[in-house]
């Protein structure tokens, strides 16, 4: 019987760690790596650096991630595929090949994947819905910075049959990453659900790399809840076979933990329906999953189902949304949190008397209500840090937020210390819309090695 | 006292200004627990504290998992959020403190 096919997880975030990739790759472990680097408003961040420099625009991390890998790979013959082309795929592709280049790999063959950029398509139609406001996209075209569809598996798919070893994407759905190196290598059709349920539910599973394997999983007041080896997480790595059965397993000698609970954490991960978890490829239903512990680190997975995939693709639109200025300034002892109060309520007043006002501001004792409100915990901790951060159209008046929190050192109540230094940041909103998908179309681009 | 840690572990999840957080009981006797007493009401009432809700619950016996789709739950989403933490990260142990009604015998 021939070995199932394995794909690993290189990366389940734009910063992630590296060295699990490369570890993977050493060890000849997988046939296909995997790096998953694009959040909600990634794109239009990557646009925005594209403007200002045409050869940028993609993953910053992405040169140091081709370094790292691309030697093990090329030894082993191991294909990447990623969405690190963010808003450039092209730029990603050419910096690629020069990464390869420079350790002598000079036969590396890449291919870039666009078209999931549709902001004309969705200029030109200005009666398109957002879905969370329910207003005409019209209102937000004179702001707009970029309009991305998630694409499925046929982008990628395009890529991989070029005969490339590395394919670098743009905007993909990040379950189809995954599912489209299955369906290449075993000629699974888009009609055959069995098995693109079971490749979906494998991309579903592998998108955010270790959160699989043990991270954002480890309480150390639970006996049930503790992670072996936390520092050395190894990234989980999928065998899947030509039916489309599942196991998940990571490298040996690696830390972590993947087993039923780790696994069910994430199945829910980002998931709203659980029998209707919407793709570009199916729509899938995960109410009969079950998970079966087979031991050292290694799960199979069954009961994967899916109904086709939708007509239309969803989109992401970025816009500008003006300004968020932020401040901090620390209290601590007998009353520190009646002196945090009283700062606040002379910065707000600051602000006031210099004309400023706010479309939303937040005051925020952290230690005390920052991230679960007012009511969830002691309300008279020993210290506490105010922080102030409010959204404004204007610049000015979010450089002014930080600007009153920090003169708090000395124009303040008594001993208020560390104040931060003031930040402003651009808002990118994100909001979403649906195109029909035949009016989305994806192209290649090969780079390197010609034929 | 019995929390909803005591009884299972969960993980939140994001996407734009909606949080999705699971809670996995750790046995059988803590999925019948939870899925008794953690209501849709009940994790509503203490998410309002953040300005939350509505919240919507879907079950999955064969995995003894609830599954929580909480509305307005990230400050307008990730992009726009002035909260510390604009993910939502940290809702899941918001969750995990919940008190539950004390068993009558």
């Amino acid at each position: 019987m021939t070995r199932p096919y394995r794909i690993a997880a290189g990366a389940g975030f734009a910063d992630d760690r590296i060295e699990p990739a490369v570890e993977i790759a050493e060890a000849g472990a997988a046939d296909v790596l995997v790096f998953e680097c694009l959040a909600e408003r990634t794109v239009a961040r990557e646009v925005i650096a594209r403007r200002e420099d045409p050869t940028k625009g993609f993953n910053p991390l992405l040169r140091d991630r081709m370094r790292a890998v691309l030697p093990a790979c090329a030894r082993g013959g191991i294909r990447i595929v990623s969405n690190m082309g963010g808003a450039n795929p092209v730029a990603a592709a050419r910096a690629t090949v020069e990464e390869a280049a420079a350790h002598g790999l000079t036969d590396l063959r890449c291919v870039a994947v666009t078209g999931d950029e549709v902001t004309n398509l969705v200029r030109a139609r200005p009666d398109l819905i957002l879905t969370e406001s329910g207003d005409p996209v019209e209102a937000i075209l004179p702001d707009l910075v970029s309009a991305n569809a998630y694409l499925g598996t046929e982008s990628v798919l395009m890529g991989l049959e070029t005969g490339a070893d590395v394919v670098l994407t743009g905007r993909v759905a990040d379950p189809s990453l995954f599912l489209a190196p299955a369906m290449h290598h075993y000629g699974w059709a888009e009609g055959d659900l069995p098995r693109i349920a079971a490749g979906t539910l494998m991309g579903h599973l592998m998108e955010c790399g270790n959160q699989l394997t043990g991270g954002c999983f480890a309480d150390p007041t639970r006996p049930e809840k503790q992670v072996p080896d936390m520092a050395n997480i190894g990234f989980p790595i999928a065998e899947i076979g030509p039916d489309g059965a599942l196991t998940l397993t990571k490298l040996p000698g690696t830390g972590g933990r993947l087993d039923r609970m780790t696994a069910t954490e994430q199945l829910l991960y980002e998931m709203h329906d659980p029998a209707a978890y919407i793709t570009p490829d199916c729509v899938l239903d995960v109410t009969g999953v079950a998970f079966h512990d087979d031991g050292d680190d290694r799960v199979r997975v069954t009961g994967a189902a899916a109904e086709p995939r939708p007509d239309s693709l969803k989109v992401l639109c970025a816009y500008a949304d003006g300004y968020i200025g932020e401040g901090q300034v620390g209290y601590a002892g007998v009353g520190a949190v009646e002196r945090a109060e009283l700062a606040a309520k002379v910065v707000q007043d600051r602000l006031k008397r210099r004309g400023f006002t706010y479309d939303e501001m937040r005051v925020d004792l952290i230690g005390c209500t920052s991230l679960h409100g007012p009511g969830a915990g002691p309300s008279d901790p020993y210290e506490v840090r105010l922080r102030i951060a409010a959204r404004t159209q204007i610049r000015a008046a979010a450089q002014a937020v930080g600007f009153e929190v920090r003169a708090m050192h000395v124009n303040g109540p008594t001993g208020g210390g560390g104040g931060s230094k003031p930040e402003v940041r651009e808002v990118m909103a994100v909001q979403s819309v649906f195109l029909p998908r035949d009016l989305v179309t994806p192209q290649v681009t090969v780079l390197g090695v010609q034929g | 006292m019995t929390r909803v840690h005591d009884l299972g572990h969960a993980r939140a999840g994001d996407k734009g200004n909606i949080s999705n957080i699971s809670v996995t009981a750790y046995d059988a006797a803590a999925w019948d627990r939870l899925r008794r007493d953690l209501t849709a009401e009940r994790v509503a009432a203490i998410f309002a504290a953040i300005g939350a809700g509505p919240v919507t619950r879907y079950e999955l016996p064969r995995l003894h998992a609830l599954n929580f789709v909480i509305q307005n739950a990230l400050g307008g989403g990730v992009s726009r959020s002035l909260s510390i933490d604009p993910h939502g990260k940290s809702l899941s142990t918001l969750m995990l403190t919940i008190e539950l009604p004390e068993e009558t015998p």
